[in-house]
């Protein structure tokens, strides 16, 4: 029926259009000055008011969730994006407010650098690193930069979700801020700003995290290897932001920081949310759009900027000079049909051109999910990429989808399966050097492949169809999922033994 | 009669890839029976200024959906959008708000 774009013979007849907001107006909210730009249908902001609506949504998201406790250290991921650097902007700006108002937390700063995930050379990325190497010393917080390659070093524990702790209640939050003030005012007025201040500066001028040079040639020639064998734009856009956000919580855990702060503007959550159904992830749409998502317990991500449209984000950005940088991503200049990222992305937007509260709409939506443990087991076994409970029964056998990926474990003669259960150690190593030689034996790698493949969401394993080999994913995803299926798992083991019974029979008599 | 009429146009967002990187170009439209409007700019810029992929830029006679328009740092929406008159000196600005630009 209503189809976007699609040409009616007729005219259709329209009800008199909506009233544009012309220059004429005054400012909707303080009556008086020139209105510089439209928020939402119709509401023209001049630029003092809009500066105060943006900065006090900023404040109201994190004020309203109570997440973010003082003294905290909060990590901040930037992009360079337009997004990211106005959280960034309004993070500084709300630290440097008087002492009442102030935000209250520790930040840092990071920026990956994902220019071998996009092909660009080393030239390309160390002229972009120069720049913002520039813009994060000006923002005057600790800040660490990190190549994507880094993912071949990281450790297994990175997929492994620490003890959860309890999120902070109603009271705890209370009680944290008013000892907080408390211990402002005895030790004495402004000290606790410089103490603050002193805590900043110190780690800047060390220049903490600053590779000095390009990352090991075998990690970027690695990174490209995986990233070029992918098949599909959305999966490697889905296998990027995995890598990205594995990264980001490795740095987190390593400096200390508990929680993380990402820059997602609500039209990119509506985008997202619609993007995850399309992908298969619809049972953890709360953890990807709401503003905060534990899946990792120890560190929590939170996303301030969720109510703020990239219209509002553009504007205020360019109004007010937020310095940001412009880096080609893998899907730049891709055509609309190139991924389901894009071709959601492009949907949306049209349809906001015409309704325009389609965007607020599809976001109030993404408000109201809540998270609810499954079938009430919260502590059951978690994919081993995204880190959300396996939403797929692993002895599911009943479903098409169970029958497939059980196959790959069923199909495999027993004979290799015997020397393997003897020698728990697969031919396919880990190591990134030694995966050609062991690739000969096709068997044994199937058996790492399902290895892999069986510890994963269905959302993931979708995305991992387009991987061809998984063997180029990193060294960490790979060991992991050989320690988690090595776990005792009774179902496997008892099919082995059974099964060379049973060739003992057959050769016997 | 339309006299020939000097205007800046930036891009930025990423939408300065698809002119050559350059951000800022100052532009000179020649006189014509019409008088300038955005509408006749934006076939103005196709025609000269775009080096690829016009799709990702323009859509119809408009922008594509994700392509903010700044004329003079104002919203165009309260000027009009498409059917507002360039006056001489004027600065019009395209932010691709757009993934990768």
């Amino acid at each position: 029926m209503c189809q976007v774009g699609e040409d009616y013979g007729d005219p259709v007849p329209e009800g008199p259009p909506p009233p544009r907001p012309g220059r004429e107006l005054r400012c909707v909210k303080c009556k008086d000055g020139l209105p510089v730009v439209v928020i939402r249908a119709g509401d023209a902001f001049c630029r003092d008011c809009f500066r105060a609506f943006y900065v006090h949504k900023f404040r109201a998201v994190l004020g309203k969730n109570r997440l973010i406790f003082p003294g905290e250290k909060v990590l901040l991921a930037w992009s360079g994006g337009p997004s990211s650097s106005s959280m960034v902007w309004q993070v500084l700006e709300g630290l440097s407010r008087d002492s009442a108002k102030r935000l209250r937390f520790v930040p840092g700063v990071v920026y990956v650098d994902e220019g071998a995930a996009c092909g660009q050379s080393w030239e390309n990325r160390a002229k972009t690193l120069a720049e913002v190497k520039l813009i994060l010393r000006s923002f005057g917080f600790p800040w660490h930069i990190v190549a994507l390659e880094e993912v071949f070093t990281l450790p297994p524990s990175v997929l492994r979700c620490s003890a959860q702790e309890p999120l902070g209640t109603e009271g705890t939050y209370k009680v944290a801020v008013d000892s907080f003030l408390q211990q402002q005012h005895t030790v004495g007025g402004s000290p606790s700003p410089t103490q603050q201040e002193e805590q900043l500066s110190q780690p800047c001028t060390q220049d903490p995290e600053d590779p000095a040079g390009p990352p090991p040639a075998a990690h970027i020639e690695a990174l490209s290897r995986l990233f070029d064998s992918v098949k599909t734009l959305t999966a490697k856009e889905e296998l990027l932001q995995t890598l990205r956000g594995h990264l980001l919580l490795h740095v987190a855990r390593t400096h200390g920081y508990s929680k993380v702060m990402t820059g997602d503007s609500c039209t990119r959550l509506a985008i997202k949310l619609m993007t995850s159904l399309a992908l298969g992830r619809g049972a953890f749409l709360a953890w990807d759009t709401g503003f905060s998502d534990e899946r990792h317990g120890d560190v929590v991500v939170v996303r301030p900027m969720r109510e703020h449209t990239l219209k509002e984000v553009a504007f205020y950005n360019r109004l007010f000079a937020v310095p940001s940088i412009f880096t080609p991503a893998i899907d730049t200049k891709a055509p609309e049909k190139a991924s389901i990222h894009r071709l959601m992305e492009g949907f949306l937007l049209r349809l906001q051109a015409q309704f325009p509260s389609t965007v607020s709409t599809v976001y109030r939506t993404s408000e109201k999910l809540v998270k609810a443990p499954r079938d009430g087991c919260a502590a059951g076994p978690r994919c081993l990429l995204c880190m959300c409970s396996l939403d797929v029964d692993t002895a599911d056998s009943a479903t098409a989808f169970g029958a497939q990926t059980q196959d790959f474990s069923q199909t495999q003669p027993p004979t290799p399966l015997a020397e393997a259960g003897a020698a728990p150690m697969p031919c396919c190593s880990a190591e990134v050097g030694r995966a050609q030689k062991c690739c000969q034996s096709t068997l044994l790698c199937r058996r790492e492949d399902s290895q892999v493949i069986e510890q994963l969401c269905y959302g993931c394993r979708v995305n991992m169809k387009d991987v061809p080999s998984l063997d180029s994913l990193p060294p960490y995803i790979l060991a992991e999922a050989q320690f988690r299926s090595q776990r005792p798992s009774q179902d496997i083991q008892e099919y082995l033994v059974e099964n060379s019974d049973e060739e003992v029979h057959t050769t016997g008599s | 009669m339309a006299a020939p009429l000097s205007v800046e146009v930036e891009f930025g967002g990423g939408a300065e890839l698809l002119f050559d990187g350059v951000k800022k170009h100052q532009v000179t439209l020649p006189g014509q029976e019409e008088p300038w409007d955005i509408r006749s700019l934006l076939v103005w810029i196709k025609k000269n200024l775009l080096k690829e992929r016009p799709e990702l830029f323009i859509q119809g006679d408009s922008v594509r959906p994700g392509i903010l328009v700044l004329v003079n740092d104002a919203d165009w929406e309260l000027l009009g959008e498409l059917d507002y008159q360039l006056q001489d000196q004027d600065s019009i600005l395209f932010i691709s708000t757009l993934h990768g630009g």
